[in-house]
């Protein structure tokens, strides 16, 4: 996805030759539908979010918000972000210098693992943890005997984040990781570099950019899961509800204008996402087109 | 230590490789193991009871059909909206480009209840709809309509950078050699997007088979008529029908796999086809 920052910056003056031109009509037509099509099916259920979030006022809307339960399903939001965020970006940097750095048998087949998760429909990245955790399940009965409470309970929620989170870091890393090569790094090394300085000192500020994104895009979707966690959550309020699981209780109780409040929140984050991606994108075309002119002028 | 790294000064290969092996084990593949063996100890009659039965045969037949035809779908559209992405120039057009990917960052919960509030008889959408006698929500329409809604970055964002790759000089040649601007199109760019196209059509369609918070809301959910495959396994789990779940959970592992190999088939074709500069 990164290649599409290109284009913004791209010139369009290249298509403007007569005989690579479509008629207007054509042009017109096209972008109609493009934005018919945008306005129905992107840009309305947006704005509807909020329109029914505030239909009943102010008032309403920050009682939905600051109810017991909403705060609670917010706290709970939150820490499973906070864990599962930092695991899957260790596992991110880990997973992309093995596998950028270094050439080993069956590397593909490891990249095809890692994005595993992501085939897989959230509902089963729910149940596959009821059948660990379960009380039949595979593990069920020690963690009872234990009284340690995985499934329905807060660890569950957590694991079933990490699973469907568990690649967007790694897959933004490795590719960028793999163009840029190893040339720094072994440089840095044959000049003394121990393994942390050469991280932190010449991997780091060429990945930032695409660490940043991949954080970005597991951290909304780690807010944001519903299937999954749904599954593993056994739905008790104030307790093992998150955010999205919230929503889904209040507009089920026909409870509209609070249903559409927490869902605000939750729309908020996804258009703070966007804006940070965006940013993201410039900076890292920025930093590339940089990175060519210093090369093409050496 | 049967790997050993070749040739590189660098240090950490065996831990940053032993670290990520250890924890795709441990989040990943231990526990989707436990839907294989979970299957294979149910026995063969009892897995095929529960994944033949008629209700969830007809939860197949909706999630599968839905998926290829929203797929479908998402293709012209995908397409038209990389092209004028990429080719025009026009009021909202830097918003249009961000909005694009908000099917990724929305989550599924609050898209599936905005769709299901718009497209409802009383929404504004699905109140002018209604004296055409159109009725989207709470029916297939209403799994179709999210299925679309989701899918559609995924052919966009494929075809977006492969039609701006596409250089002047091959479209000139073509108009230069007596091409319309139609057989251009035909004859020219559409092989040179279509790995592309088809590579967004496939994962538009496994992110739509498996897809459920954005579904639920607007489907309506009725039994053999508006329920989708990854309903029927909660509902099984709602019954302590842990086994019926896990044999329905496998048929779409299945599925999945088979799916992720071809995308990642059709996108080694892409490589292959881009690298060499078509």
């Amino acid at each position: 996805m990164s290649a599409t920052i290109a284009l913004q910056h791209g010139s369009l003056e290249r298509y403007e030759t007569p005989s690579t031109r479509e008629p207007q009509w054509i042009k017109v037509l096209l972008i109609g539908i493009a934005l018919t099509f945008f306005t129905v099916f992107l840009l309305f259920p947006l704005v509807a979010v909020f329109v029914e979030a505030f239909r009943k006022g102010w008032g309403t809307y920050l009682a939905a918000l600051s109810s017991h339960d909403a705060l609670a399903a917010i706290r709970l939001t939150l820490l499973t972000a906070a864990i599962a965020v930092p695991l899957n970006l260790f596992f991110g940097i880990s997973a992309a210098w093995a596998i950028a750095k270094f050439e080993f048998p069956g590397k593909r087949l490891l990249i095809t693992l890692i994005d595993l998760p992501f085939s897989v429909s959230p509902v089963i990245s729910g149940l596959i943890y009821v059948l660990l955790f379960g009380a039949q399940g595979w593990f069920g009965e020690w963690f009872a005997a234990h009284d340690i409470k995985i499934l329905f309970a807060v660890p569950g929620i957590v694991l079933a984040t990490i699973f469907v989170t568990f690649p967007f870091v790694a897959r933004e890393l490795i590719p960028l990781m793999e163009a840029q090569g190893s040339e720094e790094e072994e440089a840095a090394v044959v000049l003394g570099a121990s393994g942390w300085q050469v991280f932190w000192h010449t991997t780091l500020p060429n990945i930032k950019w695409g660490l940043l994104y991949g954080v970005i895009l597991c951290n909304a979707r780690a807010m944001g899961e519903f299937g999954a966690v749904s599954v593993v959550s056994g739905h008790i309020r104030g307790m093992t509800n998150t955010m999205p699981l919230h929503v889904e209780i209040l507009y089920n109780e026909y409870n509209y204008a609070a249903a559409f409040a927490v869902a605000s929140l939750l729309a908020l984050l996804a258009i703070v996402t966007l804006g940070l991606k965006t940013l993201v994108e410039r900076q890292s075309h920025k930093q590339k087109t940089e990175s060519l002119a210093l090369e093409n002028a050496s | 230590m049967a790997i050993r790294k070749r040739f590189s000064p660098l240090p950490g290969f065996g831990l940053s490789l032993g670290y990520t092996i250890f924890y795709l084990a441990l989040i990943v593949l231990i526990p989707l193991s436990a839907v294989g063996a979970k299957t294979i100890g149910m026995g063969w009659e009892a897995f095929w009871a529960a994944v033949s039965n008629p209700r969830v045969v007809a939860s197949y037949e909706l999630s599968f059909g839905a998926s290829l035809l929203a797929a479908a779908v998402n293709v012209v559209f995908g397409l038209i909206f990389a092209w004028v992405l990429v080719r025009y120039r026009f009021p909202g057009k830097g918003l249009v480009d961000a909005l694009v990917d908000l099917p990724f960052a929305l989550p599924t919960a609050v898209a599936g209840i905005a769709l299901a509030t718009i497209y409802a008889e009383n929404g504004p959408i699905g109140s002018l709809l209604k004296p055409y006698g159109i009725e989207v929500a709470y029916n297939p329409n209403g799994v179709l309509l999210a299925l679309i809604f989701i899918g559609l970055p995924f052919v966009v964002r494929t075809v977006q950078p492969v039609l701006a790759d596409l250089e002047k000089e091959v479209e000139e040649a073509a108009a230069g050699l007596g091409a319309s601007r139609w057989q251009t199109f035909v004859k020219v760019i559409l092989p040179h997007v279509l790995p592309a196209l088809l590579t967004g059509f496939a994962m538009a369609f496994a992110r739509a088979v498996g897809e459920y918070g954005s579904v639920i809301f607007i489907a309506g959910n009725v039994p053999m008529v508006s329920e989708i495959t990854p309903l029927m396994i909660i509902t099984k789990l709602e019954q302590y029908d842990y086994a019926g779940a896990t044999a329905v959970a496998s048929v779409m592992l299945i599925f999945s796999f088979v799916l992720l190999l071809i995308i990642n088939g059709l996108q080694g074709w892409m490589q292959n086809r881009y690298s060499k500069g078509a």
